[in-house]
């Protein structure tokens, strides 16, 4: 365990040390997020009237679509310098290497995300932050991440690396995004556990079953 | 420097053992029924045209390919439930130096103490880059160095953690005679100390110098095993002639 | 015949249970057709068109059956590499996708006839299509890898987490929209229940044959693929 936990955090510093120094991934998430909801602001006509019934589906779709960019990128760059193998040569088993890449993920989409809420305060004027966004964003983050980083890993090693990654996130990730939606439109309504209880054991039940299912499939995806 | 103390002591059983490899990619054969046995405190040079599976073999003793046939052990320990274990044991500098371009020497190194917990990091670190001829570029970011001095990172890099097995990919590619130099006392020191090394080569006399045995793959196949003393430049050169004939 | 060659004979076996297969998938489906046809009386609100119901419902199931299967056999690939676990996958897979597009048109022709739309976001629907979209990137990541065994070992890990996130989608979309719109089982005559269970059998047998079918043209490929390693040699 302590073996598992020391190349866990390992990898994790190591990620966050070259996120630090480059930023890279970092400005890449953030501006496309604003991006997302600069466009959304346009398509959906947003005014103070339908911005309750449209401002938690922009957020998790600005959300969802800078999460598949920030978890390509973390495969994307080990890959193209072989570094990933480094990862694979590391003494433990190989859902420590998960293990490490996914934490740095979810480290930096719930920066992303906490930047996008006086954002959105700013442009629509909707106050996303309550302990209940709080935690429909971890439960949420947590299930992107969970299944992502299997998928970036397979997705990195094809052909198509970019464009694979969205096709096969965005259908599984379908029921964490209404979720999401769903739970940050009933905090906006300010209806406390009742009104998120169902979408919360819905997104627990998600990361639950996926993060012990990639651990156990991730082996199968770096073998050679 | 007593080279001896880089490695740890020698362990019962053997170092290598191969039995049976077979490794297929699509429609090629990689490697084909490959048996190889390394005892402990040999460098073995592994000779072979290109193509030969040079790479493919020391992938998998590096337990990054997995073969669809036969079985790995490294230091005793085969792949499956115990890898980590076998990981533990082994030090491999491929064709990529595995460096983050945008870290240091140092920082890289720490990386990789981390992953394999190196008691007292930071002087083993100051140690091996010394040991490579790179303390003067310990600060500077990776992606300012050449990629020789890339390489005597990364072979500063397989040798942190002291593996008892030591795999090494062509090591000599961009190095230069410095360098080179460098190379043949470390492995030589390895090797000395009682670890094992097996390092590929295209250089026939740079293997007949540095090691004590002399292995050559062909098509995939392992053709010759024979100590150095049973090796001459004359008939290494004709059977990898031979190849290179038949492919004409 | 028996002295020419090993690989003849062995082509022989499952050429034969797949004719056999075949032979029952066809005959299945000639009383399938009078069933739906001629022997099931109309149906009083909906008319004529309800009749399609007897080809959707059987395909979307077996389509749903499909992934159960890749679900199994990815995880009986996984624990035993043998290759024919993994063509049985691959080969359920585009199967089950080939009946769930079926399904899915054939429930948008039957929904703009009777409810005057081509869609609605139900549960079962939303479920289905969230299903096709899934195994559409499954049988893309399989196009896309390199080689052989990592599309066997990729197929196999999106096959078992697509199959576990089905539930989960299901029960998603069933809080979001609670009303059941499509609920016909249970309002259904002893004749509509019977033609349906038949008609379900009768594309379970055209599954088998067609999977059967498939996955023995993998067979072919990777021995294609092997003879052509023997031979460069």
């Amino acid at each position: 365990m302590s073996r598992y936990l020391r190349v866990v955090l390992a990898i994790y510093r190591k990620d966050a040390q070259l996120e630090a120094r480059t930023r890279e991934t970092f400005t890449a998430m953030a501006v496309f997020a604003i991006a997302v909801a600069l466009i959304f602001n346009f398509a959906f006509q947003v005014n103070p009237r339908n911005v309750a019934l449209v401002g938690p589906g922009i957020a998790w779709a600005a959300f969802t679509f800078t999460g598949v960019i920030g978890i390509n990128r973390a495969f994307i760059f080990e890959k193209d310098r072989g570094t990933l193998e480094g990862l694979l040569l590391a003494p433990a088993g190989r859902e420590a290497v998960y293990g490490g890449k996914l934490l740095g993920t979810l480290t930096l989409m719930l920066i992303v995300e906490a930047l996008m809420v006086p954002v959105f305060l700013v442009f629509y004027d909707i106050a996303l932050l309550s302990w209940w966004f709080v935690g429909t964003a971890v439960l949420a983050t947590v299930g992107f991440a969970a299944v992502g980083t299997v998928f970036a890993a397979i997705a990195v090693h094809t052909r198509a690396r970019e464009v694979l990654l969205p096709l096969l996130f965005l259908p599984i990730v379908m029921p964490v995004v209404v979720a999401a939606v769903s739970s940050t439109a009933s905090a906006l309504a300010g209806e406390g556990w009742s009104g998120v209880a169902r979408w919360f054991s819905l997104m627990v039940a998600f990361d639950v079953v996926f993060l012990v299912v990639s651990s156990l499939a991730f082996e199968f995806v770096v073998e050679e | 420097m007593d080279r001896r103390q880089e490695t740890r002591p020698a362990q019962p059983g053997l170092a290598i053992e191969v039995a049976g490899l077979t490794k297929i990619f699509g429609r090629t054969t990689a490697l084909r029924n490959i048996s190889l046995q390394v005892p402990w405190g040999v460098a073995v040079a592994l000779l072979g045209p290109n193509g030969a599976g040079k790479s493919t073999l020391l992938r998998a003793i590096a337990m990054l390919a997995r073969p669809d046939e036969g079985t790995v052990r490294v230091a005793g320990v085969t792949r499956g439930h115990d890898a980590a274990r076998a990981r533990a044991a082994l030090g491999y500098v491929g064709h990529q130096p595995l460096l983050y371009d945008d870290l240091t020497p140092e920082e890289n190194l720490r990386f990789y103490a981390r992953l394999h917990d190196v008691r007292d990091a930071g002087a083993r670190i100051r140690q091996v880059l010394a040991d490579v001829g790179m303390s003067h570029r310990a600060t500077s970011r990776v992606r300012t160095l050449s990629n020789g001095m890339q390489k005597r990172i990364a072979i500063a890099r397989a040798l942190l953690h002291r593996p008892a097995v030591l795999l090494l990919d062509e090591p000599e590619t961009g190095l230069d005679q410095e360098g080179l130099a460098l190379l043949g006392r470390i492995v030589r020191g390895v090797a000395d100390g009682g670890a094992t090394v097996l390092f590929s080569t295209h250089d026939i006399e740079r293997a007949l110098a540095l090691a004590d045995r002399v292995a050559l793959l062909r098509g995939g196949r392992l053709v010759l095993d024979a100590s150095r003393a049973a090796a001459d430049a004359a008939s290494l050169r004709a059977l990898l002639a031979d190849e290179a004939e038949a492919r004409r | 015949m028996a002295s020419t060659a090993m690989p003849a004979t062995k082509a022989a076996g499952p050429g034969g249970w797949r004719l056999a297969v075949l032979a029952v998938a066809g005959a299945m489906m000639l009383v399938n057709l009078w069933l739906i046809f001629a022997y099931v009386p109309t149906e009083v609100s909906m008319g004529v068109v309800q009749r399609i119901f007897y080809f959707h419902v059987p395909t979307v199931e077996i389509g749903f059956v499909a992934f159960f299967v890749v679900f199994v056999a990815s995880i009986w690939y996984l624990v035993s590499r043998k290759p024919s676990a993994d063509r049985l996958a691959q080969a359920a897979a585009e199967i089950g996708t080939m009946f769930l597009t079926v399904a899915i048109i054939m429930g948008a022709i039957w929904a703009k006839k009777a409810w005057g739309t081509w869609w609605i976001w139900d549960n079962k629907l939303t479920t289905t299509f969230v299903l096709w979209l899934i195994y559409a990137g499954y049988l893309m990541v399989r196009a896309y890898a390199p080689t052989r065994a990592q599309a066997a070992r990729w197929g196999a890990i999106i096959g078992i987490i697509s199959f576990l996130d089905v539930p989960i989608v299901y029960a998603a979309s069933s809080i979001l929209h609670p009303a059941e719109t499509l609920t016909t089982e249970g309002g259904l005559e002893p004749a509509m229940r019977l033609a349906h269970w038949f008609s379900f059998f009768a594309f379970g047998v055209l599954f088998v044959y067609m999977t059967m079918l498939r996955s023995g043209q993998h067979h072919d490929e990777e021995r294609i693929d092997e003879l052509r390693r023997t031979t460069i040699e």
